[in-house]
């Protein structure tokens, strides 16, 4: 464990004022913060599954829909209008607290990771990236369709009336009144999201440094050489799966009781593209690279709506803030890969970087 | 002398090609064994087979006089078999510390609770495993390369550093293949002081090589093959001599 | 049995198009071992760029037959998606030829959002009409009926194989695109420049996919930005099912996946005894791809590669 530094404190404090210093301006911003450090959330989840294993999970937003979508039949009305007999079981409605409902949503997503891993196991590179990417589809259509022959997803029309999330006793939807200060509903769930995200580095951290994450690693180098060396690849990868998933259905959670409100929309294939760029962009497998390229992505669309205003005006409607966010992931896809693939924030090269040293040389390097 | 790796009747076929028709040897504790032959001998081929790589037709194993029949290539590893590859298979991006390190996942056990919690007895597990490959990476020579990326190594260092991490596993048996590929003179005469020190110190070795000279200097035992086939089999001065060998061989030594 | 009937024939139809779009997925895969994200997209950029020209030639010469509009807009669109594909793998794809997989095929998916999001500014979100160029007048044919444009999908799909046999078989690009797939190296020491090779998978990938948009766009009747991805998506899916790097396998793997999903989305409510309805139809594909790959991910006409260490 490092020790704390003036940095570190600098840091923690930051982070903690940053929401009393961004609602002056607007809670709207706070808001912003909050959507972001879900969105770290999914990053570094899917870091586990991409940049510790090396496995290209293009459907990773199917474990944020089933997290979001779990939360939202156990803290709304949904299920009880769909199921009579149920309801005449909880007179006062299905009120999940959270305490159990963080780790049924990391339980659940995470055997859907291990699950839908399985199929994909002893395929290559390309072909794990297609067939993940189908599974988020399919995930997706069932969402969209399963309002018939039993309405569980009510379809395209999605889920409301979805509890907010409650810290002993006090649901998060209302704001405190500190007398001096007061803080709204965002700022809230700004300190709920920031201490998952906390606790989730710190897992990663753990993980990236132990002998599970050096198996992982392994497997990504070179799969071959990682089963010589005794590791089990299949157990390893199916664990990658489902830790990796295991983080998406929190951050789903959140997002359900957040928002108020779930629907396919939002579990789109756009948004596993989004989140793959984050963790790519970024730096692969580097956890301040990582956090770095969630926010960066996460923020963007809302620094845009100011600049897209005019560029709308210009083009005819042609270029709104959606849009622009889009053509500049793209751009940064492509153009990344070819002037800085390992990304934004890569993790530093320790000793000699680019020169190999003499070929055959004993002696004493540095 | 108990014997390592006692192979019985090995064939494997692969379509119209018979890569290895029964090929039998013994190898006994100590010993550096060689396996060598004209190219598409089947040498990879029965180096797989051993690995687990590829499941043999036909044919029985005993690894330590116990019975050894690798059903998938990771139980390898875990029964004592370690090996190098041709083309230098080393995970690349992580350092040559931690390429060691891998190799001790093996004998090793803690798992995903205590790696998340940092217990003890996982804190000591890696203190361990840290200590171990600096001891290898020491024993094979590259000590001071230890935080490097193994991409950044010399061509010769990388050949060590597999052979470092293939030790880590702690095998009954270390099964290089052609570790001498691609090496000048000088690194030659290193690798061979290094096989020797393991021979001696740790433990039996097989060797598929090319440089017929540098298995004839370093091995006990030798088999040729020759389309699959075992044409000899002996101590290397016997091999030399024997006809068949040179008329396979038509005569060439080593590169 | 007329329902059966008129299934095939919609599954044949669907699946030429689907054939034409693998053959581009399996060239490109057979030489640089890269699944073209971006493909389907650049049947999406074919089938807009031939609405375009319609437009044009139909407010320039109203007297003007309607297949020779359709035929030229068609040959324009081919030169215009041929030379966008020559520029994406020039500029895109051919820097990171030798990088880790992960990166070419980040690229591809930044190309492929690219493309569509482009499509989207130049050509607005909203879906468009395609004019009906050839006679609408369905045929007959034993209880089921099949239109002219489907029947002129069916030709020139079979002509454009053809077309394809003769290039790769008997050609001197051909020999050396099949060269250049079967050992890179050794091709270019016998004096084939990859280069040169790969620009022309990549064009004809894109003539090929052109085809396809442009009858896709005549048989459904509409255009969008974001039409490509789906088709794009089952293509490969087919490619993959005949066995990727093999043309025929493109094209068997094209018809047969055609044929699936037209019967099936037919008969999947029946099937399922109403509990899944014609939605779920967009994840046959992903269904058969999971199993191909699965059971047997050489595909049905590819070879058996074994691993060697």
């Amino acid at each position: 464990m490092t020790r704390l530094t003036p940095r570190h404190l600098f840091w923690a404090l930051g982070l903690l004022l940053l929401p009393l210093l961004l609602q002056q301006v607007g809670n709207g911003w706070v808001r912003i913060a909050d959507v972001a450090l879900l969105y770290v959330l999914l990053a570094l989840g899917l870091n586990i599954v991409v940049g510790y294993a090396g496995l290209l999970d293009l459907g990773y937003v199917a474990f944020f829909a089933v997290g979001a979508y779990m939360f939202a039949l156990l803290s709304s009305p949904h299920l009880l209008e769909t199921f009579p007999a149920l309801a005449a079981m909880f007179p006062t409605g299905l009120h999940t607290p959270l305490w159990l409902v963080i780790p049924l949503g990391a339980l659940l997503a995470g055997l859907m990771g291990a699950l839908l891993g399985a199929p994909t196991l002893k395929l290559r590179g390309d072909y794990l990236a297609i067939v993940t990417l189908g599974f988020g589809e399919i995930i997706r259509v069932f969402m969209n369709n399963l309002d018939q022959p039993v309405n569980l997803t009510n379809g395209p029309k999605g889920l409301g009336q979805i509890d907010a999330v409650t810290v002993f006793g006090h649901p998060l939807s209302r704001k405190i009144d500190l007398g001096w200060i007061e803080l709204p509903s965002v700022t809230l769930y700004y300190y709920l999201f920031l201490a998952l995200v906390l606790v989730s580095v710190l897992i990663c951290h753990r993980l990236e440094h132990s002998r599970i994450g050096r198996a992982w690693m392994a497997i990504r180098e070179d799969e071959v050489a990682a089963k010589a060396m005794g590791i089990n690849t299949r157990n390893m990868k199916l664990l990658a799966f489902g830790m990796g998933a295991s983080f998406g259905g929190v951050s789903g959670c959140m997002f359900a009781a957040f928002q108020g409100f779930v629907s396919p929309e939002s579990f789109s294939l756009m948004e596993s593209v989004m989140i793959v760029a984050m963790v790519v962009l970024g730096g692969l497998g580097h956890l301040p690279g990582v956090i770095l390229g969630a926010v960066l992505l996460a923020a963007l669309p809302e620094v845009l709506r100011y600049v897209a205003g005019p560029l709308q005006a210009m083009t005819d409607g042609r270029l709104d803030a959606a849009i622009l966010r889009q053509l500049l992931i793209a751009l940064a896809m492509i153009g990344i890969m070819l002037w800085r693939p390992r990304g934004l924030w890569p993790a530093p090269e320790h000793g000699k970087n680019a020169q190999a040293p003499v070929a055959g040389s004993r002696s004493a390097a540095p | 002398m108990t014997s390592v790796l006692h192979v019985q009747g090995i064939s494997k076929r692969f379509g119209g090609l018979q890569a290895l028709s029964d090929v039998s040897m013994r190898i006994e504790l100590g010993q550096v064994y060689g396996l060598i032959g004209p190219n598409g001998a089947g040498k990879t081929t029965f180096f797989n087979v051993i690995t687990g790589l590829y499941t043999p037709d036909a044919g029985s194993f005993e690894l330590a006089g116990k019975p050894y029949q690798p059903t998938a290539v990771h139980t390898v590893a875990q029964a004592g078999i370690a090996r190098t590859f041709q083309n230098i298979r080393l995970f690349a991006d992580m350092s040559a510390l931690e390429n060691v390190m891998v190799g001790r996942h093996v004998r090793t056990g803690s798992g995903l609770l205590g790696a998340v919690l940092r217990t003890s007895r996982f804190q000591a597990e890696e203190r361990a495993i840290a200590e171990h490959a600096r001891e290898l990476l020491d024993y094979v020579g590259i000590g001071g390369y230890a935080d490097y990326k193994a991409r950044t190594l010399s061509y010769g260092d990388q050949r060590r550093l597999e052979i470092a991490r293939a030790l880590a596993t702690e095998p009954k048996l270390l099964a290089l293949d052609e570790p001498a590929a691609g090496m000048n003179a000088t690194e030659k005469v290193q690798l061979r002081a290094l096989i020797d020190r393991i021979r001696q110190e740790r433990c039996t070795l097989l060797l598929i090589e090319h440089d017929v000279k540098l298995v004839m200097g370093l091995c006990d035992q030798v088999t040729v093959l020759d389309y699959g086939k075992v044409i000899a089999q002996g101590t290397p001065a016997q091999v030399q001599s024997d006809a068949k060998v040179i008329e396979a061989y038509l005569g060439t030594g080593g590169h | 049995m007329d329902v059966l009937l008129q299934q095939i024939i919609n599954g044949l139809v669907l699946g030429s198009m689907y054939a034409l779009v693998a053959l581009g997925y399996t060239m490109v895969y057979g030489i640089i071992n890269l699944i073209n994200f971006a493909h389907g997209e650049v049947l999406m950029v074919g089938a807009m760029t031939s609405w375009t020209l319609i437009g044009l030639m139909q407010e320039a010469w109203p007297t003007a037959p309607g297949w020779l509009i359709l035929l030229m807009s068609l040959l324009i669109a081919c030169v215009v998606s041929g030379a966008l594909n020559y520029a994406i793998e020039k500029l895109a794809y051919r820097p990171l030829r030798n990088a880790p997989k992960l990166a070419p095929l980040i690229t591809a998916i930044g190309v492929s959002i690219l493309l569509q999001t482009l499509a989207m500014i130049i050509w607005k979100p909203n879906y468009k009409p395609y004019p009906t160029l050839l006679p609408s007048q369905p045929i007959d044919v034993a209880g089921a009926v099949i239109t002219p444009t489907q029947i002129m999908i069916l030709g020139v799909t079979a002509v454009s194989l053809a077309v394809l046999m003769w290039l790769v078989h008997g050609t001197r690009l051909g020999r050396a695109m099949r060269a250049t797939a079967e050992n890179p190296r050794v091709a270019s020491l016998m004096g084939v420049k990859p280069d040169t090779v790969i620009s022309a998978t990549f064009v004809i990938g894109a003539v090929l996919a052109t085809l396809a948009g442009v009858m896709w766009a005549s048989n459904y009747g509409t255009v969008q930005h974001a039409m490509g991805f789906l088709p794009g998506l089952k293509a490969f899916t087919a490619a993959v099912f005949g066995g990727i790097g093999n043309l025929s396998g493109a094209v068997v793997g094209g018809l047969l996946l055609g044929l699936i999903e037209s019967i099936g989305s037919g008969y999947i409510g029946d099937l399922t005894g109403g509990v899944l309805g014609s939605h779920y139809a967009d994840i046959f594909a992903f269904l058969v791809l999971i199993a191909v790959l699965t059971l047997r991910p050489s595909g049905l006409l590819g070879e058996r590669v074994a691993d060697r260490a």
